[in-house]
């Protein structure tokens, strides 16, 4: 009796995730884009913005006149932050959902694991914010909305070496495509410049304890650490390292956008710098309107993977426009030919590379916010 | 600072870091003493037991009226291992004691199940973000020869560490039921016979291995502090390599296993250069000592080899 009632609820419960799948999958009579994310995990806090972005743009084209003549479903698969993950969740919404395009991943690691798929099954796909040069370098039907490592690391260094700091450490996430790659455009330009980099320390993410690396870093005596990882590991880094009085300023690339990096660290990040894709303060009407618009939908306010995850789809909707098709190749064209498109996160247009050219911002932390201090242009 | 003072202030990192593998380490090993299985969910109690802090913190504050010090983060320390060692005893009746004398592979998988089970709850209770743990003891670096500068918590972390394996060894040596439990150990089917009660010494054992790791979880947060779903499963593999690397079954062995592995680990990161190992390489370190010391001697540093009885 009890297995039969066991039996009955697993069948129940299995019908009743069918269904809810269903909903989204495909039909006739939408147009599918499929989305990965990291919504749980290590860098959730990266997938959970980027979706609500998305999520929003999907809202409002749908709340419009939707995408030739049809409405939008967005499909969204949880790539938990792992490796490996990626490539499962974006192979079975290609082949089970019928995707006509993807948007995804935050982290440069993972859209290399979901690119490949992509391109081999003629799927156009927008990261929205992985800076990696290796991303779009996997194909033509790969392309990004947002600047790369090679630019962001060099924005770094000229921003250290104009505050005088000549002498930087180098704290690398060496699990992390972006971070190893931001790391080495960084230390590039700053030492053929007239910087030093006196020591170099390594940790893979998920590390907590970063007292071995401090204490060599402190011993080295730099004016400035560059920690190149995600904010998931930034936060204990700064906390530990004004802890062991290591009072250095820090900087760090756009990885480091999120709530979270406050909390950890606490007192312990003011007054360190990052570059970034977009301002929250900037006071465009464009983007002010945005941030409205975000917070009364979700009741919190944008950060750059919000604005980057709304922009990518919106990009991707005006290529669909802009093709009157759904075909996989005129849509690949339409979306590399993107041209001026006025963004939330600046113009963006995208190179024969199809990454973006676009100027960065670097922000600073004061009493707990995010607070603009330059933008630079490419 | 000369060379000696920052070999001593890094043989502090590394102690401390071992501190916390060695109190995990030990519920590893007390379990495969009297049950002879992994249970591979311990590590997630070690989670559970941060969580139980971060919690029993929010909830005292308001209550106390003051930021716990000295004696609020005692609270809760005590707190919080008690609440794990309800759970772990919670787990063993659960899903180990059904299973209690079928293959010992079954059980294995169903360790690994709950260990599933509380890191996806706790992602679902807790969410997924990692969450900030509050300083319970205001960090300070504290002074001594050779311009040698360590963090209070450090210090606290080892002399807690110590005292709690100071109270283990007074337990399993100077008691009844560590008599008992040595006993189990020894021989179930004999211990039985002579009127040990086995269910209550199972039961007490993941207890104590249980309170253990909340004590490693406390101490892990105090000092890095962040909590999320799945900060036990490194940690915990890491525990279990110095378990086996001790000699598993055996407790002087476990505590010394996860002092090595913490020491070996902070010294491979602090010294990467110098050595031209990658720190990086960090987690493989735990994993290359425990291979090379068992192909030199395969029951471990301090296990006893068992005869296989035919």
């Amino acid at each position: 009796m009890k297995k039969a009632a066991l039996f009955a609820t697993a069948i129940f419960l299995a019908a009743l995730t069918g269904c809810k799948r269903n909903d989204s999958g495909a039909a006739a009579d939408k147009v599918v884009i499929g989305e990965f994310a990291s919504l749980t995990g290590a860098t959730a806090s990266f997938g959970q913005s980027s979706h609500k972005g998305t999520q929003m743009a999907i809202d409002e084209l749908n709340a419009g006149d939707g995408l030739l003549g049809k409405k939008v479903g967005l499909v969204t698969e949880d790539d938990q932050s792992k490796a490996g993950e990626a490539a499962t969740v974006v192979r079975k919404m290609i082949s089970r959902d019928k995707v006509i395009a993807v948007l995804g991943e935050v982290a440069s690691s993972r859209s290399l694991e979901a690119a490949p798929i992509c391109q081999q099954s003629k799927v156009p796909m927008i990261s929205p914010s992985s800076t990696n040069p290796k991303v779009t370098e996997v194909g033509d039907y790969i392309s990004r909305i947002c600047f790369i490592d090679p630019f962001q690391g060099t924005v770094l260094a000229k921003f250290a070496l104009s505050k005088g700091w000549k002498k930087a450490a180098v704290l690398t996430d060496v699990k992390q495509d972006y971070s190893v790659g931001l790391s080495q455009y960084f230390k590039e330009y700053f030492s053929k410049n007239g910087g030093t980099i006196v020591i170099e320390q390594n940790y893979s993410t998920d590390d907590t304890d970063f007292n071995a690396q401090l204490t060599s870093i402190k011993a080295a005596a730099p004016d400035v650490i560059l920690a190149s990882g995600y904010y998931t590991e930034a936060g204990l880094i700064a906390k530990q390292a004004r802890q062991i009085g290591l009072s250095v300023p820090m900087l760090g690339g756009d990885g480091w956008d999120s709530p979270s990096l406050v909390q950890v660290a606490g007192a312990a990040m003011e007054g360190n710098f990052f570059s970034n894709h977009f301002s929250a303060e900037d006071q465009t009407p464009l983007i002010q309107d945005f941030i409205k618009r975000y917070k009364a939908k979700y009741n919190e306010e944008p950060d750059a993977m919000a604005a980057l995850g709304y922009d990518s789809a919106m990009i991707l909707a005006d290529a669909i426009k802009r093709a009157g098709t759904t075909d996989s190749e005129k849509l690949r064209d339409a979306v590399a030919s993107t041209k001026e498109y006025n963004g939330i996160t600046g113009k963006i247009t995208l190179d024969d590379k199809r990454n973006a050219n676009k100027p960065a911002v670097i922000l600073t932390i004061k009493d707990g916010k995010f607070k603009y201090v330059e933008t630079v242009a490419p | 600072m000369d060379d000696w003072g920052r070999f001593l202030q890094q043989l502090v990192n590394g102690l401390s870091q071992g501190s916390i593998y060695a109190l995990i380490a030990l519920g590893y090993t007390m379990v495969y003493g009297v049950l002879r299985f992994i249970n591979f969910a311990h590590g997630d109690v070690f989670m559970v037991g941060a969580y139980a802090g971060l919690f029993l913190h929010r909830w005292l504050v308001p209550l106390l009226g003051v930021v716990p010090g000295f004696g609020g983060a005692l609270l809760i320390l005590a707190g919080s291992m008690a609440i794990c060692a309800a759970l772990g005893i919670v787990i063993e009746w659960l899903a180990y004691r059904p299973l209690r004398t079928r293959p010992r592979l079954i059980v294995l998988i169903t360790a690994i199940g709950v260990s599933l089970l509380l890191e996806y709850s706790a992602q679902l209770i807790f969410g997924p973000n990692r969450q900030p743990f509050p300083d319970l003891v205001e960090t300070r670096l504290v002074g001594g020869f050779g311009g040698l500068l360590v963090k209070n918590t450090q210090l606290i972390v080892l002399a807690v560490t110590l005292l709690l394996l100071g109270a283990l060894s007074f337990i399993v040596l100077r008691t009844r039921l560590g008599m008992a439990m040595r006993a189990l150990s020894f021989n179930p089917t004999a211990a039985a016979l002579m009127g040990v009660n086995t269910d209550v010494v199972i039961s007490f054992t993941f207890g104590l291995g249980s309170a253990l790791a909340a004590a490693g979880g406390i101490f892990s947060s105090m000092l890095y502090p962040q909590v999320q779903p799945f900060m036990g499963v490194t940690v915990g593999l890491k525990a279990f390599v110095a378990a086996v690397l001790g000699g598993i079954g055996n407790i002087p062995g476990a505590a010394l296993g996860g002092l090595i592995i913490g020491v070996v680990e902070t010294m491979v990161v602090a010294y990467s250069e110098k050595i031209g190992i990658s720190s990086g390489y960090r987690d493989a370190v735990a994993f290359v000592i425990l291979i090379l010391i068992l192909l030199v001697k395969p029951s471990g540093l301090l296990g006893k080899t068992e005869r296989e009885k035919v």
